[in-house]
């Protein structure tokens, strides 16, 4: 991890408030990352590697029905996976 | 034939509209009757009022510019995708619920929760800030999902109109509901929606998705309610399988026969 640089500190007064327009990109970037990472991580991973597999085999025109009966069991494979793994987070 | 098809599709993106609205209303109207309750209900209504305008307005704004700027295979690939992680989110977590490995979401206990918080330092009169703010966050955080779900589901599909309209139709139903059963509205199966919801949301995601990058469906749109029912399938053995009580390993010395089942887990948070 870079170094970030000083930190502010409790009574800094060269610490100001940050701008408007600062506080509401940091917001807009926490939604977005609460909206599609938050606690499942492996969730936003797989389903990109889902789609990038299904896409590399709908480049072979014959592959692209196959992909129907496929995408929709490796999508189910990726919610088993995330389930499996909570349940045993919680129960140990 | 084509209508029929086109009808399908029609009913699930209506039904995923209204259940997913639905569900984001009754987490909504629990803070807004909180603050009704304890602050006043001008202040509520202020902050209620004041959030569906400013959702609304990025409904209208946002939604004809991703119809009209976006090209639909982009469209279709970008929506897919944020369908597919939103959707396996909502699935998850309804599953964890239902097989008693998460905490459901108790409306009650965020009502008592939410109403102890507000009655300290009530204002004596003049402008109520906090009840207002807490209204309008409640209302624009949840509905933000909503919107997203709108958007999303509405553009791809164009049919922006008849999504906004079906989650309007949510919003009126859970008021009217919430008014009637007032602070009782952890009656509300909310999970058995939000698994409906999250059914049909990786169902759209998975067919879009899929579509963009050159999936020949068999059936065309027939094939979202047949992935409906697929993840169905898999949602109900996925609940069967995690229910099931886990035998506690054996630990050395132990006397043969106690390998007593672990009882489901109840705690989690909120959410």
């Amino acid at each position: 991890m870079a170094d970030a640089g000083p930190q502010p500190t409790e009574g800094d007064d060269t610490a100001g408030p940050r701008p408007w327009a600062g506080r509401a990109v940091v917001a807009f970037g926490h939604f977005w990352w609460d909206f599609l990472i938050g606690d499942t991580p492996e969730l936003f991973v797989g389903v990109l590697a889902v789609l990038g597999l299904v896409a590399a085999a709908c480049l072979d025109h014959r592959l692209r029905t196959a992909a129907a009966f496929a995408s929709p069991v490796l999508v189910a494979l990726l919610l088993t996976g995330s389930v499996w793994w909570a349940g045993r987070r919680r129960r140990t | 034939m084509t209508a029929t098809v086109t009808h399908s599709g029609t009913l699930v993106l209506v039904l995923a509209v209204f259940l997913a609205c639905a569900v984001e209303s009754v987490e909504a109207l629990t803070i807004v009757l909180a603050v009704g309750v304890t602050r006043g209900w001008r202040t509520a209504l202020e902050g209620v009022v004041a959030a569906l305008a400013v959702l609304a307005a990025l409904v209208g704004a946002l939604g004809p510019a991703l119809v009209h700027l976006v090209p639909l295979t982009t469209l279709r690939l970008v929506i897919g995708g944020l369908l597919l992680i939103f959707g396996l989110q909502w699935l998850r977590k309804a599953v964890l619920r239902a097989a008693g490995l998460k905490a459901r979401h108790d409306e009650d206990a965020i009502f008592a929760e939410q109403v102890e918080e507000l009655s300290t330092g009530a204002p004596a009169g003049g402008r109520d800030t906090t009840g207002f703010v807490v209204a309008f966050k409640g209302v624009f955080l949840e509905g933000m999902e909503v919107v997203v779900i709108v958007l999303t589901l509405g553009s791809t599909s164009h049919a922006l109109g008849t999504a906004a309209l079906s989650a309007a139709a949510a919003v009126v139903v859970v008021t009217v509901a919430g008014l009637v059963v007032a602070r009782q509205l952890s009656a509300v199966p909310e999970n058995a929606m939000k698994m409906a919801v999250g059914l049909m949301l990786v169902s759209f995601g998975t067919f879009w998705s899929g579509e963009s990058v050159g999936v020949h469906w068999p059936g065309s749109d027939l094939a979202i309610p047949v992935l409906v029912g697929f993840y169905g399938l898999v949602a109900w053995a996925l609940v069967t399988w995690m229910s099931r009580p886990r035998p506690v390993p054996r630990v050395a010395g132990d006397p043969p026969g106690r390998g007593d089942p672990v009882a489901p887990l109840t705690g989690g948070s909120h959410g």
